[in-house]
């Protein structure tokens, strides 16, 4: 509630090993979705910045090419400690989710032949396969009905999805044609 | 293209894909799954799906599927060379531009851009739900917990992780 005092710079801006173990917290708490969290991190808890900061730092993320959090972490670490700042913040996103992504790799491929474990595997294949439709139905309905933007999502369906063809090509067909006509839309 | 060491050709698939990867690395899924199955042939379709049910069922950004299929091609250094050249461009994408960002966040090329990528970018996330569920095959148990789970996801306040955990315990029991 008494963000709206704080709305543009932060008082003090988090240092390194404030980014490193909000970070590494997020990114262990974070299951299925850690951008909320590093609102709630940021913003709510540790107060490194306001929430219309966020709101901007988020939509420029959204624009990049890579992972909203990725981007997030390597430019909240920028603005608090420049260059080392988003290597840190950037490291203490990845490093424990990938030592116990490895892991988990290790286990499986040691006790694939486990009928138990291969067993879950099929359940879980089967559910995550679930969220991904989920995520598609979701993005799908923000598009609205406006016509020519579902063509472009067919369009994309059609070649990546049931042609398979390579990404991007696809990309750089479609990409350009789609902005071209946005260009026309927007003021 | 295949006898080459595959440390280069992870480095090299996620350095491109990382320049792509607009609307996040979900919307990568068929690019990797290409790569991986068809192109390279480092696993199966049920490898993959494996390593994808492992990748959510972890903690963290929605990167670990890149280092699984790194570390599942040439172990931990393969799971470093894929997850740094997946993060790399983009991360240095995104320290260069944040500085610029106030400059060019009303301009109507960004607003065009960012406006014309999300159908594009939908379209493929579409696609990646069509691929990851193909790679169940034709077993209509699986089909169904697939089925049941976005119902969930869509229509309740559960967590994720719960629908992920019942169809893990129902694998485990012998019933898929």
């Amino acid at each position: 509630m008494q963000d709206l005092d704080s709305s543009e710079a932060s008082p003090e801006p988090p240092d390194l090993l404030n980014l490193f173990t909000g970070f590494l917290t997020i990114s262990l708490i974070g299951f299925g979705g850690v951008l909320p969290w590093i609102r709630w991190l940021a913003v709510d808890r540790r107060k490194w910045m306001g929430p219309k900061e966020f709101s901007e730092l988020l939509a420029l993320c959204q624009f990049l090419p890579g992972g909203n959090i990725m981007n997030l972490a390597v430019i909240i670490g920028h603005r608090s400690r420049g260059p080392i700042g988003s290597v840190v913040s950037l490291t203490g996103l990845m490093v424990a989710p990938c030592t116990l992504v490895v892991g988990l790799g290790w286990l499986y491929t040691r006790y694939a032949d486990y009928p138990g474990v291969a067993d879950v595997l099929k359940g879980l294949g089967a559910a995550a396969a679930g969220l991904v439709i989920a995520m598609a139905l979701r993005l799908l309905a923000g598009i609205g009905k406006e016509p020519v933007p579902l063509l472009f999502v067919a369009a994309g369906f059609v070649a990546v999805g049931l042609l398979r063809l390579p990404l991007v090509p696809t990309m750089l067909v479609l990409a350009p044609l789609s902005i071209a006509y946005s260009w026309t839309r927007v003021a | 293209m295949n006898d080459r060491d595959p440390l280069i050709s992870l480095a090299v698939e996620f350095f491109i894909i990382s320049f792509v990867a607009f609307g996040g690395l979900n919307a990568m899924l068929p690019e990797m799954h290409r790569q991986a199955v068809d192109v390279y042939g480092w696993m199966s379709d049920a490898e993959f799906r494996n390593l994808f049910a492992l990748a959510q069922a972890a903690p963290g950004p929605n990167a670990m599927i890149v280092t699984l299929i790194g570390w599942h091609v040439a172990g931990i250094p393969g799971a470093l060379v894929s997850t740094l050249t997946v993060l790399i461009p983009s991360s240095t994408l995104a320290y260069v531009v944040s500085g610029t960002w106030q400059r060019f966040s009303e301009a109507r090329w960004r607003k065009a851009i960012q406006a014309g990528l999300i159908p594009v970018t939908v379209g493929l996330v579409c696609s990646s739900a069509l691929i990851i569920t193909s790679t169940i095959g034709e077993n209509w148990r699986l089909l169904a917990i697939t089925a049941a789970t976005t119902l969930i996801v869509m229509r309740t306040k559960l967590h994720p992780l719960i629908a992920l955990g019942c169809a893990g315990l129902l694998g485990y029991v012998g019933l898929l």
